[in-house]
């Protein structure tokens, strides 16, 4: 084989070529960048701290004492963490329809508005929710309150954006129709506009509660009530098979809805669109 | 002369009564759907305590808060006032209400911006190493055992689910406080999500350059190289510099837990109270998140084009 493609080599030269010196130069540099990175951030103790890793995972396997922990608080925490997420993205739809009708070009044609309110959207969503639950458990103290609020805002700018995108890709010969029989605007908006985005917007909320039940998870790390809190007081007492425990917790609870939520879309708006 | 009057059809009024029937079953199923969505809230807001007092009591404060985040209380001054003036706008840093007064500690800012910004580079490659690594066993058409595909794209996706955050909160104890473990906790998360993506890619791919390849007497890993690789590499690269800007967002919380990056800082000053360095910090972050989207859906459009 290896003679053969000596041969080869000999006989078609420009097959054989390398790619270009330039592109191995910039890969060099790409890879001592990455290098220089693992120095700068010290990687070698990757390495070195390994075994304190392996002590934490043969704690988090060890669940001799199953029995004494406060499965009741760990349970009622999880439902909480759903609640809040469930409220949030609620709040953040009540807010968000009207705001996505008012954010839509082809209800208010009016480039300055549209600028403004699709920024404004963009400010919402632009902070993480774990920021927003940090500015509100300082205004607001600690617990669920901050949470809910801090979803509710951060959805508020996703869902809007959505729902003005929805209602600006309508189809535009319903409302003609509606409107060519002598309908009003609140005929026009029941019948033309409304069977048109509400299976998106129902998709949207649907999708939304599931990511939210998963990012609600965390709010808790801040003190912004709900699992993280429980999460976050084991992993402070070193209590690894507990943290274990809540991991599985909120991985069951998250796979659990995300079968739910799926298994109501398909019902709600058919299978077309799942 | 024959009126034909339509409500004697009796097909005519078969379709009414149908019609009737479906509507009045489409109203109730939409009556109690509604009934059961707020049920659910009533629910959900008695179990967390969330009632309309707590919020009436709340929203004041969170005024109040915002309030004080852009305002301060020079030396010498009756009460606050605005974070910014336009008649101080472009003074020196010793003139309250100018923006380099605001920002003055722009310097240490900046670095741990830059900090955020090269703990998602690193950690981003890191999970583009091992998603790629990893995608090519987790696709069941390169390989033939069952147990190696089932047992990588469990791997993945325990990867991908368990929430990043929690996971550099643990990786602290082991790694210590510092952008490691965060950088660790990201990358791990990236994994997960690319090597499912990648999986997709690779499952679209076309197989009979593979043949080709093995025909002539190349080894899985020659197929893989010179047949697969060339093929997705395309998509493989734009979805990681999607990755890269979901990254850059991650990273600017994850510091929340005590996992290096600006969100330490940000933690800091909103624990201690520093108000206007909290809105200075948090309009950084805006900015600097925004810039990377625009830069990376360039780079996209521009060099990968249409790939995915």
């Amino acid at each position: 084989m290896s003679m053969d493609l000596a041969v080869e080599r000999l006989r078609h030269p420009e097959v054989f070529r390398g790619k270009g010196r330039l592109r191995w130069l910039l890969l060099g540099a790409v890879f001592a960048y990455l290098v220089y990175l693992m120095w700068l951030f010290d990687f070698s103790r990757v390495f070195t701290d390994l075994p304190r890793v392996w002590v934490i995972v043969r704690l988090m396997l060890d669940w001799s004492g199953v029995a004494e922990w406060d499965h009741v608080e760990l349970w009622r925490s999880m439902l909480e963490t759903v609640a809040m997420a469930y409220l949030g993205t609620m709040l953040a739809v009540v807010f968000a329809v009207p705001l996505g009708f008012l954010g839509a070009r082809n209800v208010i044609p009016e480039r300055v508005f549209h600028f403004v309110t699709r920024r404004m959207f963009d400010g919402l969503r632009g902070l993480d929710q774990l920021i927003w639950a940090l500015v509100f458990v300082r205004a607001m103290g600690l617990g669920p309150i901050a949470g809910i609020m801090a979803i509710a805002v951060a959805e508020t700018g996703i869902l809007a954006k959505l729902f003005a995108e929805a209602v600006e890709n309508i189809d535009r010969r319903q409302v003609e129709g509606i409107t060519s029989v002598g309908a009003g605007f609140i005929a026009r908006l029941r019948f033309a506009v409304l069977p048109q985005v509400l299976p998106v917007m129902i998709s949207q909320t649907l999708y939304s509660i599931e990511s939210n039940s998963r990012e609600a998870t965390i709010l808790g790390l801040v003190g912004a009530g709900g699992i993280g809190l429980r999460l976050s007081e084991r992993i402070q007492i070193n209590a690894w098979d507990q943290v274990a425990y809540v991991i599985v917790l909120i991985l069951i609870s998250v796979a659990l809805i995300d079968t739910t939520s799926r298994y109501l879309r398909l019902r709600l708006i058919g299978p077309a669109r799942s | 002369m024959t009126a034909l009057n339509p409500t004697d059809d009796p097909a005519y009024r078969l379709f009414q009564q149908r019609f009737g029937t479906l509507r009045r079953s489409r109203q109730t199923e939409s009556l109690l759907t509604l009934a059961a969505v707020v049920l659910l809230f009533v629910i959900a807001a008695v179990w967390t305590d969330f009632s309309p007092e707590q919020i009436a009591n709340g929203l004041p404060r969170i005024g109040e808060y915002f309030g004080k985040l852009f305002s301060i209380e020079p030396k010498g001054s009756a009460g606050p006032v605005g974070v910014l003036a336009l008649p101080h706008l472009f003074g020196g840093v010793k003139e309250p209400q100018s923006i380099a007064y605001w920002f003055y500690r722009i310097g240490t800012y900046a670095a741990l911006l830059w900090q955020t910004i090269e703990m998602a580079i690193l950690a981003t490659a890191l999970g583009f190493g091992a998603a790629f690594a990893l995608s090519f066993p987790a696709t069941h058409i390169f390989v033939g055992s069952r147990a190696v595909v089932f047992v990588t794209r469990r791997l993945l996706e325990v990867m991908r689910t368990i929430p990043q955050v929690v996971l550099a909160f643990i990786l602290v104890w082991p790694f210590g406080i510092g952008p490691l473990a965060g950088i660790l906790a990201i990358a791990v998360h990236t994994t997960g999500t690319l090597g499912k993506l990648f999986c997709e890619l690779n499952e679209n791919a076309d197989l009979r350059p593979v043949d080709g390849i093995r025909s002539v007497g190349g080894s899985w890993l020659a197929q893989i190289r010179f047949a697969v690789v060339p093929q997705v590499l395309p998509g493989f690269l734009s979805y990681a510099l999607l990755r890269f800007e979901i990254n850059v967002r991650s990273s600017t919380i994850i510091g929340f837990v005590g996992a290096g990056g600006i969100g330490q800082e940000l933690k800091r000053v909103i624990g201690f109270n520093i108000y206007e360095e909290v809105s200075a910090i948090v309009i950084l972050i805006l900015l600097i998140v925004v810039a990377i989207d625009l830069i990376s859906e360039q780079i996209r459009h521009r060099f990968i084009g249409a790939a995915i």
